[in-house]
């Protein structure tokens, strides 16, 4: 499946869920501070191992960092 | 020892917040963070970077210690009030905080608000059940139906983001003193020690600024400044100033002046 990661195509294995991603992309075991909307929705990090990506899905992958 | 400052359900020692952006350098942040005596630090919500770990815009959590200063997100560098909102709910999972800087900018050059993005976007966070802190202009309009409709405090521009300018609207911050009960926080555009003071003396509750620190040339030795001034300004407005005049009238009392013979 494609799926759009902070505005980069990405293709995957379908079924793919949102603690599988960040785990391929190294962010797995980042402790706090982290956040990941999809399609425009929060998914909340108790949901991460069981939230399952689909084709076509936005995903946004945030933290905190210097702003005034 | 002038009053506390109480937003919502926190109470404050210090009425100057500090922006986390544009320092020379994580450690002189750090001291000037300290050095104004800061609480409440604001940080901005972004991407990850994906391709590159190493050039990541780094990790706020890494340089600012979460139990010695409360962390205030904003929703720096959104247009509409769609991805304010979406940041906001982003960033409160990811400093588990309802707290938000609400920013939803207008115009790329003069980073003034869009007003009724800005307004959409406060209803909709406050229905989210979030403490909502509105960076706006100085429009007493706006900032009375940011504080009609349940904001925590409302926070007018003392001039642009980044500009230095100082207090360019005296008149209607302090209009907006006078009409508003919420807490008001001058945000943005302060320069130097005197507008923070000019902002306190005006009667606002706090001032909130990041560039007049962090681009100061010796940030530590501004924010120390800048963290007198708060004090000495709060203190002055609640001392009460003496009134203005056109005209002059005379500190030292006017009888028993001496006389002097008559020149013939």
């Amino acid at each position: 499946m494609k799926i759009t990661v902070n505005g980069e195509t990405h293709t995957f294995e379908s079924g793919m869920t949102v603690q599988d991603l960040l785990d391929v992309l190294d962010y797995g075991s980042q402790n706090g501070g982290l956040a990941v909307a999809v399609n425009d929705e929060v998914i909340k990090q108790q949901q991460w191992p069981s939230y399952a990506l689909s084709g076509k899905d936005r995903v946004e992958i945030i933290h905190a960092t210097q702003g005034g | 020892m002038s009053s506390k400052l109480t937003i919502a359900d926190r109470t404050f020692n210090s009425r100057l917040i500090i922006g986390s952006a544009r320092f020379p350098n994580p450690d002189t942040m750090g001291r000037a963070i300290e050095a104004s005596g800061a609480e409440m630090v604001t940080v901005a919500i972004r991407r990850v970077n994906l391709k590159n770990k190493e050039q990541d815009q780094e990790n706020i959590l890494n340089y600012i210690n979460r139990e010695e200063y409360f962390l205030l997100p904003n929703t720096a560098g959104c247009f509409t009030a769609k991805d304010a909102v979406l940041t906001a709910q982003l960033a409160r999972e990811a400093l588990e905080t309802n707290w938000v800087k609400l920013e939803v900018i207008g115009d790329d050059d003069t980073l003034f608000p869009d007003v009724p993005e800005l307004l959409k976007a406060a209803e909709q966070l406050l229905a989210d059940d979030f403490i909502v802190l509105p960076y706006c202009n100085d429009d007493p309009v706006t900032c009375r139906k940011l504080s009609d409709m349940g904001c925590a405090a409302v926070m007018p521009l003392g001039a642009p983001i980044g500009s230095g300018m100082g207090i360019r609207n005296p008149y209607n911050l302090q209009i907006i003193r006078e009409q508003i009960a919420v807490p008001l926080i001058v945000d943005a555009g302060v320069g130097t020690a005197s507008d923070a003071a000019r902002a306190m003396e005006l009667g606002a509750d706090g001032v909130l600024m990041n560039s007049a620190i962090s681009q100061a040339k010796h940030p530590v030795k501004m924010a120390r400044a800048m963290k007198l001034a708060i004090e000495a300004g709060r203190l002055a407005w609640e001392a009460g100033r003496m009134p203005r005049r056109l005209y002059a009238k005379a500190s030292s009392p006017i009888e028993g002046v001496i006389e002097t013979s008559p020149d013939d």
